[in-house]
This record gives structure tokens, C-alpha cells and sequence, in this order.
């Protein structure tokens, strides 16, 4: 007995250990970045400021916020995200309540064909071929129609509806002669708030994080969204020419743009991922009960 | 009148419900397939994919032939080894999560956790740059703190994969681990009342009631990560590829895009493009077939 005591206790010790180190491992360079964004770029870049921020500045932030396609890239972002999460849940919700419904002859079929698109695919060239024959390419639409809806999305669905809305209240309504088409939007779909919730956020993080889309599919920056203005900034190190500028239209000297390069760099990467990390502690549990929906399938 | 036909007519609604998914599947991903055949053409934008000239097997010949081919193949398969190899590191953090008592330490572990899964990949790259920029990062700071000289990790092609896996592990080992805990959660508790009684330790219990407990859906996820397998996230790897490391960061769907959408080699891609698909395709039925024979499979 006493034994046990003492293993559980050292089991515990070495658990929260293990734990609180993976913790901070992964926490410190979320700490680190913000951090970063906020302090003096001398003693960032010389490993002085390793913690919290040093120098305190703002300076990264103004030259972020100076930037025009910042805002453009912001503002289409927005766009993709609201309209393209609209659309998907036109198209995943009807259809995963109607292949919930027992009775509904050539449900197997149809899941069979969205679930096999999920092991499958025509690959990248002939799907590219034909967003370009559908006269899509350069447009807002390639962003929202290629992506409408996610085999999983309507998988994760289907089964909350099989498991949350009950037989008889189905079986009621429809004997009290309300349509399907009622019944669905009067009575189902204020009871799923909660999976609208999930895959709202779902879907909505998917648009908002996505670059390689944009990237193929269009060419006119006044249509790019946020990420692929972030892939300049920080991947090909093209700091546009606007953000190294000195109040006026004087360019900072050589030494002045090194150093405040990093400083934008951080300081973007904060404001790109602003408005998920301001939603996210709030939303954080209904991403996981998505998940939990979704590994009940089987 | 048939049964199955009134069937249909009285829930006509639902077949409308049913519309917009599956032209959107046909459309977006079953024409697609119908295009791969350009793979086996000598596809020209005028004469469309009909009017295009058969050439069988030619394009996969020139694959398979080209002096990149094995270096495509070899950094594909070594990414995924790799990947692989960590699979387990998810599993381990949700049994050690499974075993937390204090509710606010828990909810702690898992908000920080979870929270990286949701950064963009362009983010994590612009991340992974300056932490391993030369002089000014943080990772080199370190080094030379320590007595060590600078390493140009990004342009060393001997680090990329371990760059490109152990990023991608520390962005999901959380978020991989909510299914786990879902079908830990699913675990009978009297069976641990009854090991207890049995005087069994925690290693014990873990070892021999968690893990097999969760068996099933470790398989069934493991299976489903196989069917990706030849697929490698090249979102990440096109951001972190640069003309230094490319002997060690090109892989096969790199290669398509470049060769393809940049070079227009429309038919030549979609050949490797398939050549790609059947290769998961063709692995994750092999591997769901020995499933099966286990119990756990995915179909």
C-alpha cells in the first residue's frame, strides 16, 4: 500500500515534469516572438533580449501598420474568410443532415463518393486545368469554390447529427406534416449550435491560414490575401520599400534597414496572427469537442 | 408503386440538400480525375484533353529515367520515414495528459499546446528563419553563447529535414494528441478499479490498459497518415526550399509545381502527380488490408 503511495507519487512528479517541460518548450518561442516584436532590434540581434522585451518599442508595429497592402491583404483576408465560410457551411450542413436521415435511399453511395476523395485525387495539375477553364483563375472565386467543402467537415457533421437529434422528434414533426426543408431550418439547425460553431471555426481557420491557393490561382495583388503579402515579408525577405522609409520619403541608411528588418518581421507575425490568438482561448474548447465529434465516427 | 420510388419522391428535399456538396465534389474533384489522363497524353491547351495526342506510358518513362528522379524519391521517403518515426511522440503526451489530476495544470498543458496548430504555415516558416537566421537568431545566439561557431542551418542541406519534421512535431504534438484523449476518455474505468485492487502500478496500468485500449484508433490514424504518405505538407517545404538546400528539399510535389504550373509542363506533371496518388493509394490499401486482420481497419 505504502509502496503504491510512494510510486503514484513519484509517477506524478515525473508526469508533471515531462509535461511542464513539453509545455515550455512549446510556449517559449510563442514568448519569445512577442517579446521580440516589442524591443530594441540592437539587443534582439545580439541575443541580449532572450525573454521579455527589451528597449521597449513600437516602432515595428507603425511600420507594419504603414503599410498599404497590409490593410489590403487584412481586408481580403476578411473577405475569404467570412464569404468562403458562408458558402461552406451552405454546402457541408444540408448535406450532412441529409445523409444523417436512416431511411434515405442512396445515402451509402453518395458517402461513398465524398469519402473517397479523401484517399484520391486527380492531383494538382488537372485540378489547376480546370479552375482555369471554369474562368476562375484571377478572380475571388478561386479561393472559394475549390475549397466549398472538406469530405471530413460533412463526415464530422453527419455524425453529430446522427447522434444529437433525436428519432422520434423527427419522426413527430414529419407526422405533424413539416418539410424537410422546415423541419431542417426551423427545429435542426437551432439545435446544432454548437457543430455550426465548430465548423464555422473550422472552416474559418482553414481560409484565413491558406497561402498556396492564392499563390497559384491568382496574380493581381489587389486580390491577395494576407498570408501570401506575410510570404514577401518574411520568406522571400522582401520588406517592402514603404516600410524601411524614414517619416518622409528619405530610405533609412543601409545599417538602419538591417537592423529594423527582424523588428517588422516580428512585428508582422503578431499582427498576422492577431485576430486567431485573440478568438483562440475562447474557442479553444469547441475546436477540441470538433475533434471529439469527429473520433466517435467509427 | 415501388416503395424505394415513393421513398425518393417523399424526401425530394433531402436529394436537394444533397445537391451542392456532390456538384462540388464532381466538379472540383472527379473532373479532376478525369483530367489525370493527360498523363498519358502529350496535352496541348489548344487541341483540349481530347484532341491531344496518346503517348501512353511515355511521360512516366521520362520520369522514371530523369537523373532527379531517385533524389525526388529518396527526399520524399526520407521525410516521411522521419515523420513517421515521431508519430508516437502524440500518443505519449495524451497518456501523460490522460494522467493529470490538478484540472488547472491540465487545462494549461493543453492551451499552450494546442495553440501552434493554429499558427500559418507561412508564419511558422517566417518563425523557423529567424530563430536560425545566422547572426541575428536566436538558436545561433545561443551557440556562440555556448563557445560554438554559428551554423547556416537554413542553407546547410544536411539539416533540412530535421528542420522541416521536428517544426512540424513541435506546431502539432498537442493538437495530435486530442483524439488520444478522446478515446482514453472512452476507456472503461472499472477496468483500472480493477487492476488497482489488483495492486498493478501506473507504468503497469498505462502500458496495459490505456495503450490497447486506444489501439484502435492509433491504427486507424496511423493508416490514414500512410495515405498521405507520398503527399509530405509541401506547402512548408516550398516556403523553406532555397537553391542551397534544394538537393536535400526537393521532393516530388515540389517538383510538380515547379515544372508544371511554373513551367507549364502541364502533361508531364499530372503523369508524376498520378504516379504520386497511386502510390498512396496503393499504400494505404496494403496497409489496410493487414489491418484488418487485426480488427482495426477503415474499411
Amino acid at each position: 500500500m505504502i509502496k503504491q503511495a510512494f510510486e503514484d507519487r513519484m509517477f506524478q512528479t515525473f508526469n508533471h515534469g515531462f509535461l511542464l517541460a513539453i509545455t515550455l518548450l512549446v510556449l517559449y518561442p510563442l514568448v519569445y516572438i512577442v517579446s521580440a516584436s516589442l524591443s530594441d532590434p540592437t539587443y534582439v540581434n545580439s541575443g541580449q533580449m532572450w525573454l521579455w522585451p527589451k528597449g521597449f518599442t513600437l516602432e515595428g508595429y507603425e511600420r507594419v501598420f504603414a503599410n498599404r497592402d497590409i490593410w489590403t491583404g487584412y481586408m481580403n483576408s476578411a473577405i475569404y474568410t467570412v464569404a468562403g465560410v458562408l458558402i461552406n457551411l451552405a454546402v457541408t450542413l444540408p448535406c450532412a443532415y441529409a445523409l444523417s436521415r436512416r431511411g434515405l435511399p442512396g445515402r451509402k453511395a453518395v458517402t461513398l463518393i465524398i469519402v473517397f476523395t479523401m484517399f484520391f485525387s486527380g492531383g494538382l495539375i488537372p485540378t489547376y486545368l480546370l479552375v482555369k477553364s471554369l474562368g476562375l483563375v484571377n478572380t475571388y472565386w478561386a479561393l472559394l469554390l475549390p475549397s466549398a467543402a472538406t469530405a471530413i467537415n460533412i463526415i464530422v457533421s453527419r455524425t453529430f447529427f446522427q447522434s444529437n437529434i433525436s428519432r422520434e422528434m423527427e419522426e413527430a414533426a414529419s407526422m405533424d406534416g413539416c418539410s424537410d426543408f422546415r423541419m431542417f431550418a426551423v427545429i435542426i439547425l437551432p439545435l446544432s449550435k454548437a457543430l455550426i460553431a465548430v465548423m464555422a471555426l473550422f472552416y474559418g481557420v482553414g481560409h484565413w491560414n491558406q497561402y498556396f491557393g492564392a499563390l497559384i490561382y491568382l496574380s493581381d495583388r489587389d486580390l491577395y490575401p494576407l498570408q501570401l503579402f506575410l510570404r514577401e515579408i518574411l520568406v522571400q525577405q522582401e520588406i517592402a520599400s514603404q516600410m524601411l522609409m524614414n517619416g518622409g520619403d528619405i530610405e533609412l541608411l543601409m545599417s538602419e534597414q538591417t537592423r529594423i528588418t527582424e523588428l517588422i518581421k516580428y512585428a508582422v507575425m503578431i499582427v498576422a496572427a492577431l485576430p486567431l490568438i485573440v478568438v483562440y482561448p475562447f474557442v479553444q474548447k469547441h475546436f477540441v469537442q470538433g475533434v471529439m465529434i469527429g473520433s466517435l465516427k467509427e | 408503386m415501388s416503395t424505394l420510388s415513393s421513398n425518393i419522391r417523399k424526401h425530394w428535399q433531402l436529394y436537394v440538400f444533397l445537391l451542392p456538396a456532390l456538384a462540388y465534389f464532381v466538379i472540383f474533384h472527379y473532373i479532376p480525375i478525369y483530367g489525370a489522363q493527360i498523363a498519358f497524353k502529350h496535352y496541348s491547351a489548344v487541341k483540349g484533353i481530347w484532341g491531344s495526342e496518346w503517348i501512353g506510358f511515355d511521360h512516366f518513362e521520362r520520369f522514371f529515367n530523369s537523373y532527379y528522379f531517385w533524389l525526388l524519391l529518396k527526399n520524399t521517403l526520407q521525410i516521411n520515414v522521419y515523420q513517421l518515426a515521431l508519430f508516437p511522440v502524440s500518443i505519449i503526451v495524451a497518456l501523460s495528459i490522460h494522467e493529470v489530476t490538478r484540472a488547472r495544470f491540465k487545462r494549461f498543458v493543453q492551451l499552450v499546446t494546442y495553440a501552434p496548430h493554429f499558427i500559418s504555415v507561412v508564419v511558422i516558416s517566417g518563425m523557423i528563419l529567424v530563430f536560425l537566421d545566422p547572426s541575428t537568431g536566436i538558436v545561433n545566439t545561443i551557440i556562440r553563447a555556448l563557445g560554438g561557431e554559428p551554423v547556416s542551418f537554413i542553407t546547410e542541406p544536411g539539416w533540412f529535414k530535421s528542420i522541416y519534421v521536428l517544426s512540424g512535431e513541435w506546431q502539432n504534438l498537442g493538437w495530435g494528441a486530442i483524439i488520444y484523449l478522446a478515446a482514453l476518455a472512452g476507456i472503461n474505468p472499472e477496468l483500472h478499479e480493477a487492476a488497482q485492487i489488483d495492486g498493478a502500478s501506473r507504468w503497469h496500468r498505462i502500458f496495459h490498459i490505456n495503450l490497447p485500449g486506444i489501439m484502435p484508433t492509433i491504427i486507424i490514424l496511423f493508416i490514414l497518415n500512410l495515405g498521405s504518405f507520398m503527399n509530405v505538407g509541401f506547402e512548408k517545404i516550398y516556403l523553406l526550399q532555397n537553391p542551397l538546400n534544394m538537393e536535400a528539399s526537393e521532393v516530388i510535389q515540389t517538383h510538380v509545381y515547379r515544372s508544371g504550373l511554373l513551367q507549364a509542363q502541364y502533361s508531364y506533371t499530372a503523369a508524376i502527380g498520378l504516379f504520386n496518388n497511386l502510390i498512396n493509394f496503393a499504400i494505404l490499401l496494403t496497409f489496410n488490408r493487414l489491418a484488418r486482420r487485426s480488427g482495426n481497419s477503415l474499411w
